[in-house]
């Protein structure tokens, strides 16, 4: 385990930089790594790291094929909005841990 | 009379009712199993179906012949679950109705999820072989094929018995070197994964073996749709990989009759507690099998361990007793790696594929994460297990959770 300080804030983060307590994440923190993953946030950007965040607190498990269920955007503009590994990236903006696949 | 109903009589329902048999009295509990197919598929056999190894005498027999005696069998379609009410209504609107519901009727592909993929060249020049028909539609491909960039493809997950694909991409590896033509079959294998699989030291072992048998490797595709005119599959972001043959392995959904019933998730699997396996939304509707949203693989090993559980958990339910039973997401599977040799890995929820010997610490004698001989040869006596002894509903010598003895960690 080991920390990272964003927006003046220390939170906790595993070996890859995703977050171990989703509760210490804001949208300050979310602009400050986004920028270390090379995305700007929109609007957009956040409609769907809400949907990743509720769905995550829930305990439903994340994957690419549930964006089209978000209601918010699908698949396609997920992958214009995060591009190259869009459910990795979302993930360690949104300040939660990173989907594990479950088999 | 009481009245236990299951609908679906796979792998995971017929052992249900197998098991429930023994211990409900008959002049007390009404056992019905509600399923569409008279025929039984032992579904590992499908692997072996697009290479010649097994045909469809060899892998289907009578369903009927699996149960017990005292339990009724209706063959029909099911058309809804009315769970206020504890009916399920045919879709000949006949009605049954229940005290206790088990819902097992699996998972299905659905490839018609995915543009394109149904196309023109499906069962041409695409083919799947999770069903029989999409097996043998390929082993008539393969009969005649000359070669040329062979793609196997998960859509994305979770999908049924999640190491069949790279059985399939170790099993052209040999076919095609038997064959003689080899060099002339590219083989690529493309997955949503971020490796050969999820868990790290399966990933790792599984994808330098992919390696040494020279197959490549795609790694985070996520099917978007399929060309079928420039004969190439697209991931979301545009990233393309061509293909003369591809394997399919399509999104799977849950039967359509939990959808329409309001007892799903978004892709029709039945939310369900993953250690009791009793269903979220009502006490008396308890699921089994790859009909559940459990974070487990949808495989026959999976089933038998639930099994277990599930049987214990019914008898406290009926006798009003809290349900102790949990299951720990136990799942055991062979992994045929061609040449006459096989893997077998033992985890669960939280333990991942680890080292060792299974089952017993010293003495195997089947080793886990690693090639062996005898690994093969557990795989094809499984058959006969499956068919003797799993449906049936009798115990193996197999702990229903997962044990740490025999496994090498860190």
């Amino acid at each position: 385990m080991s920390q990272k300080t964003y927006a003046g804030i220390t939170v906790d983060v595993n070996e890859e930089g995703y977050f171990t307590n989703s509760s210490q994440w804001s949208k300050e923190i979310a602009l400050e790594i986004a920028k270390e993953e090379g995305v700007v946030l929109t609007d957009q950007h956040y409609a769907i790291m809400e949907f990743l965040r509720n769905r995550f607190k829930s305990g439903e498990p994340l994957s690419i094929r549930s964006i089209n269920h978000s209601n918010v955007i699908d698949v396609k503009t997920f992958y214009q909005l995060f591009p190259g590994a869009p459910l990795k990236k979302a993930t360690k903006i949104a300040g939660i841990p990173k989907p594990a696949s479950c088999i | 009379m009481k009245k236990l109903l299951i609908l679906g009589a796979g792998t995971a329902g017929t052992m249900m009712a197998n098991k429930m048999r023994k211990d409900l009295l008959p002049k007390e509990w009404n056992i019905t199993v509600i399923e569409k197919e008279k025929d039984h598929f032992y579904q590992p056999g499908f692997l072996f179906v697009p290479f010649g190894y097994s045909s469809r005498k060899d892998i289907m027999k009578p369903g009927q012949k699996f149960f017990a005696g005292g339990i009724d069998i209706v063959y029909k379609e099911i058309d809804r679950i009315e769970s206020d009410n504890n009916r399920v209504f045919l879709k000949d609107e006949t009605c049954f109705d229940y005290d206790i519901l088990i819902i097992a009727t699996g998972t299905r592909i659905s490839p018609e999820d995915t543009p394109g993929l149904k196309g023109e060249l499906w069962y041409k020049n695409v083919f799947d072989f999770y069903t029989i028909e999409g097996a043998e539609a390929l082993a008539r491909f393969f009969s005649t094929w000359e070669g040329g960039n062979l793609v196997v493809n998960i859509a994305d997950n979770p999908i049924k018995c999640p190491v069949a694909p790279l059985e399939f991409a170790f099993y052209a590896d040999d076919y095609f070197t038997k064959k003689g033509i080899r060099d002339k079959v590219n083989i690529t294998y493309v997955t949503p994964m971020s490796g050969a699989f999820t868990k790290p030291k399966a990933s790792k072992m599984l994808g330098s073996l992919l390696q040494r048998k020279n197959v490549n490797i795609v790694t985070d595709f996520f099917l978007g749709e399929v060309d079928n005119v420039n004969k190439k599959i697209l991931d979301f972001g545009g990233r393309e990989v061509p293909f003369d043959c591809l394997i399919t392995i399509p999104l799977h959904s849950g039967d359509p009759v939990i959808s329409k019933s309001g007892l799903g998730d978004e892709f029709g699997f039945v939310r369900a507690d993953k250690n009791t396996l009793q269903s979220t939304s009502k006490q008396n509707i308890f699921v089994i099998g790859d009909a559940g949203n459990f974070p487990s693989s949808k495989a026959g090993s999976v089933a038998h361990f639930q099994a277990e559980v599930l049987h214990a958990n019914l008898l406290s339910f009926i006798n009003n007793r809290p349900l102790e039973a949990k299951f720990d997401g136990h799942s055991n599977c062979y992994i045929e790696t061609g040449y006459g040799k096989g893997i077998l890995i033992d985890f669960n929820y939280t333990t991942e594929p680890l080292p060792g010997m299974f089952p017993l610490a010293l003495f195997g004698p089947f080793a886990l994460l690693k090639e062996t001989r005898l690994n093969h040869i557990g795989k094809l006596f499984f058959k006969w297990i499956y068919w003797n002894i799993l449906l049936k509903g009798r115990k193996l010598p197999v702990s229903n959770q997962m044990s740490m003895s025999g496994k090498i960690t860190d």
